[in-house]
């Protein structure tokens, strides 16, 4: 498949205004227009477009789950990409911007509101200063603003820049830090849709689903079902990254294979080297194995094969990679970004964390697995958002497909696959 | 900090042991804004309703650290007065998020991305090689105040691995290799050594 999110990025000029309306940009919105905030919402129901951030959600049932009896309502834009192995929101902000600005403008359009908030992670500085004069250049010519296009629809995008919290990309987290707050996650129910920020209902939306709602009101529900199987239509962009010849974003439909993906896109696994596992969704899914390659690149295919597809971001592993420094390495991130809201997350993140450390250093005894197990079981499902379950997923899904390689380390007393990339001391304990 | 007996958490652990100094040496200088930053507060603070200016949190304390360096005692005394909400709230804010200073750093600081695709790649050498370079470990900032070196989590560019952030500069694409000579260019000649994001790395590259 062509790209169509990613078509014009490669050209010097394509996150201006004047580039992206030569290429039928802002056409959707004037479309959407003429339609009915409603007919909106059923066309985006109609093509099955499923939320781009990790969850799959249906992006037209949770604008219709919006409570449209009060006022005011609000987007808020989900752009505090920060899940390890995720670099496509980064993409599509930097070369795209308007098309971003024009899926808010409709978003907003559709579900009443008339404030959009896009909530972008605080190391995006340079993404944001693009962001901010793409939104300028668009009120200047009428896009955003009061009565855009001569409709009586009044919509005005503002950026908030976050500053360095994973945890605010969960989705009620993010709406706690929009205002003013620690970014931690609220109980839910209620969803956001209906007491969301300012206790208002709320949309919360990733910036690939977005990019996607001018491609859907400008060509039609149909044509964006047809593209991929069946429930996995439209566009996708895949992150590439790890062992691999060509790391980067990939624009297909969800017909692709993981193997067509990182064999054909990305150009293999690097050095000559063989592959060892696959991380299909980021950190915090379970891996898949060589075998399982073929596996089609759609959520509920991932799915299937016992591993989700998350946001997409392909993490490939070659057979230099020592499995429990990679569970190591994951738990230091989740042990630094857990939000210190829920104890069995604050408290267990730290304890795999350090268990993993001694194993990794040789230090480790063979009960440890079974502590490791059991602190898993512990945080799993017992925490406000799923950021426990993500957590032990790296641990849980190496000692499941990996465990000889725990059992190495604690029988040897060292690493067994000391690879050139990695530190040639062990990495101090900050 | 740990209530379990045998497993104490380390000196520097979790985001709740950061703690601001509040003693008269530690609360710093007076802080107010200048008229350039009040004016672009009065401008951010506009984008929220009326009754939520707490909403302005985060771009107020960068609109502080901007203008100082870091965050004081007084620099929260000052934007808690301006939002209507208490000291406590903005030090809550403060306190969490990672990106905000509460001791002097260096004139550069360098964050090195640790996280997985970037340590595949390399960015534990990378650490090394600055480790060495530098003379001080992640976290610590060198005896002239140029430095500060920081080991952050994934900065979204794990297509470019490995990723150096310094102060809100991106390098891209950075080799163990070529680690020493980054410091040595930051010192000849500042930021604008800095290969910046995305598609300048790939136009020079294809070039």
């Amino acid at each position: 498949m062509d790209p169509i999110l990613t078509k014009h990025v490669r050209e010097p000029n394509s996150f201006t205004l004047d580039f992206h309306v030569e290429h039928e940009g802002y056409a959707a919105l004037k479309a959407a227009l003429t339609k009915k905030p409603d007919e909106i919402i059923e066309i985006v129901k109609a093509s099955g477009l499923r939320g781009r951030g990790g969850a799959g959600f249906p992006t037209g049932m949770k604008w219709q789950f919006v409570d449209k009896k009060v006022e005011p309502r609000y987007i808020a834009c989900n752009a505090d990409e920060s899940e390890p192995g995720t670099f496509k929101d980064h993409l599509l902000m930097e070369r795209n911007p308007h098309l971003l600005i024009e899926g808010c403008a409709i978003g907003c359009y559709a579900i009443g509101a008339k404030v959009a908030y896009i909530y972008i992670r605080g190391e995006f500085l340079h993404v944001q200063g693009i962001l901010e004069r793409a939104i300028a250049d668009a009120y200047a010519r009428c896009f955003l603003g009061k009565n855009i296009l001569g409709s009586g629809f009044d919509c005005d995008v503002y950026m908030h820049r976050g500053a360095g919290a994973y945890e605010a990309g969960e989705e009620t987290a993010l709406l706690e830090s929009l205002e003013g707050k620690r970014a931690q996650p609220r109980n839910k129910p209620p969803f956001p849709a209906l007491v969301g920020l300012y206790n208002k209902p709320t949309a919360v939306n990733n910036v690939e689903t977005l990019c996607n709602v001018p491609l859907i009101v400008s060509k039609g529900a149909e044509w964006f079902a047809g593209l991929g199987p069946e429930k996995n239509g439209g566009p996708k962009l895949y992150c590439v990254s790890g062992h691999v010849k060509r790391p980067g974003v990939y624009e297909t439909d969800m017909k692709i294979t993981l193997r067509e993906l990182i064999d054909g896109h990305a150009g293999g696994v690097r050095d000559g080297r063989t592959l060892k596992a696959v991380n299909p969704g980021g950190s915090a899914v379970p891996i898949l194995m060589p075998d399982q390659l073929d596996t089609q690149a759609s959520f509920d295919a991932v799915q299937k094969a016992g591993s989700l597809l998350g946001s997409a971001a392909i993490i490939v592993l070659d057979d230099t990679t020592c499995m429990v420094w990679l569970a190591e390495n994951l738990l230091h991130f989740y042990r630094h970004e857990s939000c210190g809201k829920c104890t069995p997350c604050r408290e267990g993140t730290d304890w795999l964390y350090k268990i993993l450390r001694r194993i990794e250093r040789g230090e480790g005894q063979m009960q440890d697995l079974d502590l490791l197990s059991s602190i898993s079981a512990n945080i799993a499902g017992k925490t406000l958002c799923a950021f426990g379950d993500a957590a032990v997923t790296p641990v849980t899904t190496t000692l499941k497909h990996f465990r000889h390689e725990y059992e190495a380390h604690i029988k040897e007393g060292r690493c067994t696959l000391q690879a050139d990339w990695r530190a040639r001391q062990p990495v101090a304990a900050y | 900090m740990s209530f379990h007996p045998k497993m104490a958490y380390d000196a520097t652990f979790h985001k709740s042991a950061r703690t601001l100094d509040e003693t008269d040496k530690g609360a710093g200088p007076p802080f107010a804004y200048t008229a350039e930053n009040r004016a672009r507060f009065d401008e951010i603070i506009k984008r929220y309703p009326p009754d939520r200016r707490r909403s302005a949190v985060l771009p107020a304390l960068y609109l502080a650290q901007y203008q100082q360096g870091y965050i004081t005692a007084n620099a929260i005394r000052h934007v808690a007065e301006l939002l209507g909400i208490t000291r406590a709230d903005v030090e809550d804010v403060v306190s969490f998020y990672t990106m905000f200073y509460t001791k002097p750093v260096g004139k550069f600081v360098v964050q090195v991305c640790r996280t997985l695709s970037c340590a595949l790649n390399g960015a534990e050498r990378v650490t090394e090689e600055l480790t060495a370079k530098l003379g001080i470990t992640p976290g610590q900032t060198d005896a002239s105040g140029t430095f500060t070196l920081v080991e952050v989590e994934c900065l979204g560019a794990c297509d470019r691995a490995p990723v150096v952030m310094v102060n809100d500069g991106w390098h891209e694409c950075l080799k163990p290799e070529d680690a020493s000579k980054l410091v040595d260019d930051l010192r000849a000649r500042g930021e604008a050594v800095l290969s910046g994001c995305h598609h300048v790395v790939e136009r020079t590259r294809n070039a």
